[in-house]
């Protein structure tokens, strides 16, 4: 590979860390950027990708390297495009997922596009995805590790944004990464994944959106019956598919479980039912991306994946009216509008798009996505 | 690549006549505080220095107290004026008047006696060219009730001088404490304070090429403070801590040559900053310098520029790439960079406040390292601006 001038985002984790040497080593001019996405530490934890320890981790991990290291302040961007998304969503009925809208608005878009208009060529990140070049242009694939997959939050990357990315981790397992960054001494070795919201450190979603939004109280009622069956303080501290926590008064006839299978947001009513009402084989998602050429009216058959750790599906998908419609051959439970659908090819990824309803829920929300 | 540092107001290299007085006295053991001949030695080495900076500037060795820095000595002096003038005429909160530039040395803590003591806070305004408004301040003092006045001696960003004297001669009219942070202006323009009604002057060492860390506040020897630091009661039980006689003999040390070398330095570095000015108007038609013009009204080691539609965070980057350090404002703990207070406060809005630079120059600052930035900076801030049309 050429010598390329090359954006390195340092999270301060140990994924970002091992691939910023690694793309020291290769011989490319590297300068490793921290992005500073919160301005305050939320409650002074470690956990978050974006706090003082961190950036502090990631400026070590540069001097070891002998790279230029800044922080580059995008917090106000992130506020923008990707909480206030966050807020406004989950205040729609919507689940939406802001690692995917982070990568799509933040990390390849504006820091990106700052990036290139500096003069370097491409932006790292620690992502765990491969790049390949095919015969039409750059191709995303899963990473060999499918427990480190991290493809499904890059699927709202275009052709353009994944010519000028580059994931040196996506050819190894996790395992070897810790090893690799132990015998290279970077401090952030030993460090824990993050597995939480960014913005959310203690992982308490529903306390976060209560806080940001308020109280929104409504009913519970029941799927079949229509009966009112408990409160619940916004529609916004429940997710499709959620079975614990919500406080039912009246016990269901046959005593059986009951999870919330969808989400009025006209009348503000978390509706509840048996399982079997979550089962989903069809999905009509909106506002598609393409990483390389976008489907067409006729049928695909592919594989479909809509949350980071679900297993795909194999369905046949297909666009009409700009929006994407997947028939899926196998049901799936618990898919909530907002969340987003990954199609893929094998490993590679065909594109995303955001579920707007199914062919069980959706039918009360708002028809269009993001 | 030669590196060209244009960075010195943010600190300079060390003195030879700094560095041999630090390591001389480094070798010596005692506690200036100790009774016995070792400690009376140390303590020897800290009043030689004492009276060598009092006769440098001015003043009375009973006037130096020594801190650990600007930012302690600031502390000192807002704090230790504002508690003892409250004890002092028995009634609290009054009225802190400062200006809207100051460092954030003494902002802060006039800001923080504001919000946790009660104290009213006046930010004096200054024109479009960064001199602090006397008449706001003569106001100020005429509506009474006043703690202090504290106006910085030269701004740290623009390097705008003060009309300092004028300032400590209403203060002491309305018999008013005055304190001037002069940790920009020592060893730039004379300081003479003797000739200045000042209640407490702030000054520091690695500003000058001394050591980082050491750092005086002279004071009016019958002024009250109250301490920040209580202790062992050092320097008159105003600033408790052993005393670091190395760095302080090394702060004598590069006191005494700045001083001395005052006029031919500030001579030397008048016509590098003409020659900077020029340079970088020429090589960038849209840079605007900030700030009072070359004269007698700025320090003779800075110069400030906005380059419209560039963020300052990437032109620095950028200039780092080419082998050229200097400094774009106040940085946060994280690194993040904020707009300039200070310019701001001169009415630029956030956007062309977000796009300056400040490049200073000191002892080993050239005509060819000057060339090197006009070199660089047409392509650096073409690229900065096609950085600043993407930026969200």
């Amino acid at each position: 590979m050429s010598k390329l001038r090359v954006i390195s985002a340092m999270s301060g984790g140990v994924d970002s860390s091992v691939a910023t040497a690694r793309m020291v080593d290769q011989g490319h001019e590297v300068v490793g950027i921290h992005l500073a996405l919160s301005r305050k530490d939320s409650n002074g934890k470690g956990r978050g990708c974006c706090t003082l320890d961190d950036a502090r981790d990631a400026r070590r991990v540069a001097d070891k390297l002998g790279i230029p290291f800044y922080v580059w302040d995008f917090s106000t961007a992130f506020a923008e495009s990707v909480m206030d998304n966050f807020h406004s969503e989950y205040e729609q009925g919507r689940t939406p997922n802001p690692c995917l809208r982070c990568n799509e608005k933040i990390k390849f878009s504006a820091v990106l596009d700052r990036a290139l208009a500096l003069g370097f060529d491409a932006v790292a990140t620690g992502h765990y995805a491969q790049i390949e070049h095919g015969p039409d242009g750059v191709e995303l694939h899963r990473a060999i590790d499918p427990l480190k997959d991290q493809s499904y939050v890059l699927g709202v990357l275009t052709q353009f944004q994944l010519a000028h990315s580059l994931f040196p981790l996506g050819g190894n397992y996790k395992v070897h990464i810790r090893e690799e960054a132990e015998e290279r001494g970077l401090i952030t070795a030993k460090k824990p994944d993050s597995h939480d919201i960014c913005f959310i450190p203690d992982g308490d979603t529903a306390g976060y959106l209560l806080r940001k939004l308020g109280e929104q109280p409504g009913d519970i009622t029941d799927a079949t019956t229509g009966e009112v069956l408990g409160r619940h303080s916004g529609t916004f501290t429940v997710t499709i598919g959620q079975r614990r926590g919500l406080n039912l008064t009246v016990p269901a006839e046959d005593g059986a479980p009951r999870y919330v299978v969808d989400i009025d947001r006209e009348t503000g009513t978390v509706i509840v039912g048996a399982p079997e009402l979550l089962d989903v084989d069809f999905i009509r998602a909106v506002n598609p991306i393409w990483a390389g050429a976008p489907l067409g009216e006729d049928a695909v058959e592919v594989s479909a994946q809509v949350r980071a750790h679900a297993e795909p599906v194999p369905a046949s998908a297909y666009v009409h009216d700009g929006e994407l419609l997947i028939n899926l051959h196998e049901q799936i439970r618990g898919l909530a509008p907002g969340q987003a659908a990954v199609l893929y090819s094998g490993t590679k990824v065909l594109g995303s798009a955001t579920v707007a309803s199914t062919n069980r829920v959706g039918k009360q929300t708002s028809l269009h996505g993001s | 690549m030669q590196r060209v540092y244009l960075d010195h107001a943010a600190t300079t290299q060390m003195l030879p006549q700094a560095r041999a007085a630090w390591l001389q006295v480094s070798q010596q053991v005692g506690n200036a505080s100790s009774l016995h001949t070792s400690g009376r030695a140390a303590r020897r080495v800290v009043e030689s220095a004492r009276e060598s900076i009092a006769e440098d500037l001015g003043m009375r060795p009973s006037a130096v107290i020594f801190t650990g820095g600007g930012t302690e000595s600031d502390n000192l002096a807002i704090k230790g004026l504002y508690w003892a003038r409250c004890a002092q005429l028995g009634k609290s909160p009054r009225t802190i008047v400062t200006s809207a530039i100051e460092h954030h040395a003494v902002l802060d803590p006039v800001l923080w006696l504001g919000e946790h003591e009660g104290a009213v806070v006046e930010l004096a305004n200054t024109d479009a060219q960064g001199c602090v408004s006397l008449v706001e301040i003569e106001r100020a003092l005429v509506r009474g009730d006043i703690a202090l006045v504290s106006i910085m001696w030269a701004n740290n960003e623009i390097g705008a001088i003060q009309p300092v004297h004028e300032i400590a001669g209403l203060c002491q009219k309305f018999d008013v404490p005055f304190h001037t942070d002069a940790v920009q202006a020592l060893g730039q323009v004379p300081l003479n304070l003797g000739d200045l009604d000042a209640t407490a002057v702030t000054i520091s060492s690695h500003k000058i090429g001394g050591p980082v860390g050491v750092g005086a506040l002279l004071v009016d020897p019958i002024a009250k403070f109250t301490p920040v630091l209580h202790g062992g009661g050092q320097e008159r039980e105003i600033r408790s801590g052993t005393l670091d006689p190395a760095s302080i003999a090394a702060f004598a040390a590069a006191v005494r040559y700045s001083v001395s070398e005052l006029d031919e330095h500030g001579a030397a570095l008048r016509e590098l900053q003409e020659y900077l000015v020029s340079a970088v108007t020429s090589a960038v038609p849209g840079a605007i310098l900030n700030g009072p013009l070359p004269g007698e009204a700025r320090l003779p080691n800075n110069t400030h520029f906005s380059f419209p539609g560039c963020e300052g965070d990437s032109l620095l980057m950028l200039l780092d790439a080419a082998g050229i350090d200097c400094a774009t404002g106040s940085a946060c703990t994280a690194g993040i960079p904020e707009p300039s207070h200070v310019l701001l406060s001169m009415g630029l809005d956030e956007k062309t406040a977000r796009a300056s630079l400040r490049f200073s120059l000191g002892r080993g600052s050239s005509k060819e390292g000057i060339d090197q930035l006009a070199q660089a900076l047409p392509g650096v801030v073409e690229r900065a601006q096609r950085a600043g049309s993407v930026s969200v």
